[in-house]
């Protein structure tokens, strides 16, 4: 037997295998797939202070090894997802992450609350790091001052354990990590997705509707391993790792540079099953290799 | 329930260049499809096609377990799906999306153009088991354009429309002598190109009767998850996947 829990932040999670936000709505979307019982946790999709209809088609545009997505934060508000949602999914044995956005502190801090008096919700998830918002979102994320403002309001009005998402579409991610980590942040996850761009030379038309947007899947994992290295060797808080992860070996490799947990995101739309692959996987990993316990492989990095 | 089901390419049925029938067959037991459904096909051994592909389906066999799926090889991932191997293996997630919806009528039409007809053999045969009388027009460029009217006929009166009179009527589908004189439909079923369902559904709102379209967005995960496929509708954006593919026009910012 492979002890397979981790701590994030003062908070125990049963596996290492979480699934990203804005991948896996809010879980039920994959129960005819897998067991949602059996993962560490699932980050549900971005919620704000009231109803977001999101940006316009077309949202979407497949890339090399990846795709780019424009979703702009689609969600039907912090009380639907408390009082229709949320007492659909408690059930589940896992834990549940509500990522929360605004487009000012104060929306956060108002989602936040609302959070904070929830039985059963023991972590949110900041996230700074939207890359498809008009307002708010990444420019939180993407520079220290506005980072640490968010996180530092969010703090004072959360008890629970407080996780920031970290975009990385900065110079220096390892600053941005400090800066969340002084203010109070338990964790960190990284890296949301890259700023990007699709064109179709035919039409000579952007593709998506807002032309940018975030790129995700296999193309970005060596960048995202690189800067969760890179904040593993800045901070003490743990990191939830994430970016392009589409297997256990890749689930392991952000494990020894340095991730608590993963998460498991644009995997999810090519294989549903693919988190419980990926668990599966990494406990075979552990039993071959004489691990007794998950967490010995975070930060295992051999020189 | 939605499942994810490994199957075997069993044959292929060329319908010229450019468009064919992929059948596959399983070990496993196929659950219920309705009209409309579709299928998330992951492209197997390509590495350039990331995501999978949303194929409406044709056919079903529940007995010889097999599916079928009309393709036009348009995009590097029809195209790829369109060279397999006989006994490959091809991974499914399906069935998905909602399905076209019959009510009690006397009499309906049917629309399709493009890849849009794949979903109305298996409705064209629903509706006969109704005995719901049924009219497929179907339309395209020239009559290379032109597939499936010999399925369609087991169901249904067929008329065909092309833009350059090669077969059928010469024009565009809403210029066809059907919506001309006395419109004695009870309902309308449209899947195809926008500007052809937008016209579609304009003419039956005039006429007072119900139109359901099949929408073709672009989508990622299938089920509901990512929110890329939104199509604008008068209660805000709908997922296509989940919340369509088929929409009562009426409901549609068109």
């Amino acid at each position: 037997m492979v002890d397979l829990r981790v701590d994030i932040g003062g908070l125990e999670l049963k596996n290492p295998v979480a699934t990203a936000s804005g991948t896996f709505g809010f879980g039920e979307e994959f129960a005819d797939f897998i067991d949602l019982n059996r993962l560490g946790g699932i980050f549900v999709k971005g919620l704000t202070m009231k109803n977001r209809e999101g940006n316009d088609y077309p949202r979407m545009a497949e890339t090399a090894s990846g795709m780019l997505n424009a979703v702009g934060l689609q969600n039907k508000g912090i009380d639907f997802f408390i009082d229709t949602i949320y007492p659909n999914i408690k059930k589940y044995n896992t834990e549940i992450f509500p990522n929360i956005n605004g487009s000012i502190v104060e929306e956060y801090i108002a989602v936040a609350e609302k959070l904070n008096e929830v039985d059963g919700i023991n972590s949110i998830e900041l996230n700074i790091s939207c890359p498809n918002v008009k307002e708010g979102g990444m420019a939180f994320g993407v520079s220290c001052p506005s980072a640490i403002a968010v996180t530092q309001a969010i703090r004072d009005v959360y008890d629970g354990t407080l996780i920031v998402k970290l975009s990385p579409n900065v110079t220096d991610i390892t600053e941005i990590a400090k800066g969340v980590e002084g203010a109070g942040a338990d964790a960190v996850s990284l890296v949301n997705t890259f700023l990007g761009m699709a064109i179709d030379a035919k039409t000579r038309k952007h593709l998506l509707s807002t032309i940018t947007g975030g790129l995700s899947g296999p193309a970005i994992k060596p960048i995202a391993l690189r800067m969760v290295w890179q904040v593993y060797n800045a901070v003490k808080i743990p990191i939830v790792g994430m970016g392009g992860i589409m297997n256990a070996t890749d689930a392991i490799e952000f494990m020894l540079a340095g991730s608590s947990a993963i998460q498991v995101g644009t995997a999810n739309f090519i294989d549903p099953q693919v988190s419980i692959k990926i668990l599966e996987g990494i406990e075979d990993y552990c039993k071959q290799n004489n691990i007794s316990a998950v967490k010995d492989l975070i930060g295992a990095l051999e020189d | 329930m939605k499942k994810v089901q490994d199957f075997k390419v069993k044959e292929y049925d060329w319908l010229n260049a450019d468009n064919y029938i992929l059948t596959l067959i399983s070990n496993d037991e196929i659950p219920e499809i309705k009209p409309g459904n579709f299928a998330e096909i992951k492209v197997p051994n390509a590495e350039d096609v990331f995501l999978r592909r949303p194929i409406s389906v044709l056919d079903v066999d529940y007995v010889n377990k097999e599916i079928s799926f009309y393709i036009k090889a348009i995009g590097k991932g029809t195209k790829k799906l369109g060279s397999l191997n006989i006994g490959e293996t091809v991974n499914i997630v399906y069935p998905l999306g909602n399905h076209f919806n019959i009510d009690d009528d006397k009499k309906v039409l049917i629309v399709g153009g493009g890849s849009g007809i794949a979903p109305f053999v298996t409705l064209g045969r629903e509706l006969k088991k109704k005995n719901i009388e049924t009219v497929f027009l179907i339309g395209g460029r020239t009559s290379n354009d032109i597939f499936l009217t010999d399925e369609f006929s087991k169901y249904g009166k067929v008329e065909v429309t092309t833009e350059d009179g090669s077969r059928g009527e010469k024009g565009l589908v809403t210029q066809h002598t059907v919506f001309q004189g006395n419109f004695d439909f009870d309902k309308v079923y449209t899947c195809g190109p926008d500007p052809m369902m937008k016209a579609v559904a304009k003419i039956a709102d005039a006429n007072g009767v119900e139109c359901e379209a099949s929408l073709e967005n672009m989508m990622a995960c299938g089920i509901g998850a990512c929110l890329c496929c939104v199509t604008p509708t008068k209660n805000g954006n709908k997922v296509v996947c989940t919340e369509g593919p088929v929409f009562n026009t009426k409901e549609l910012s068109w």
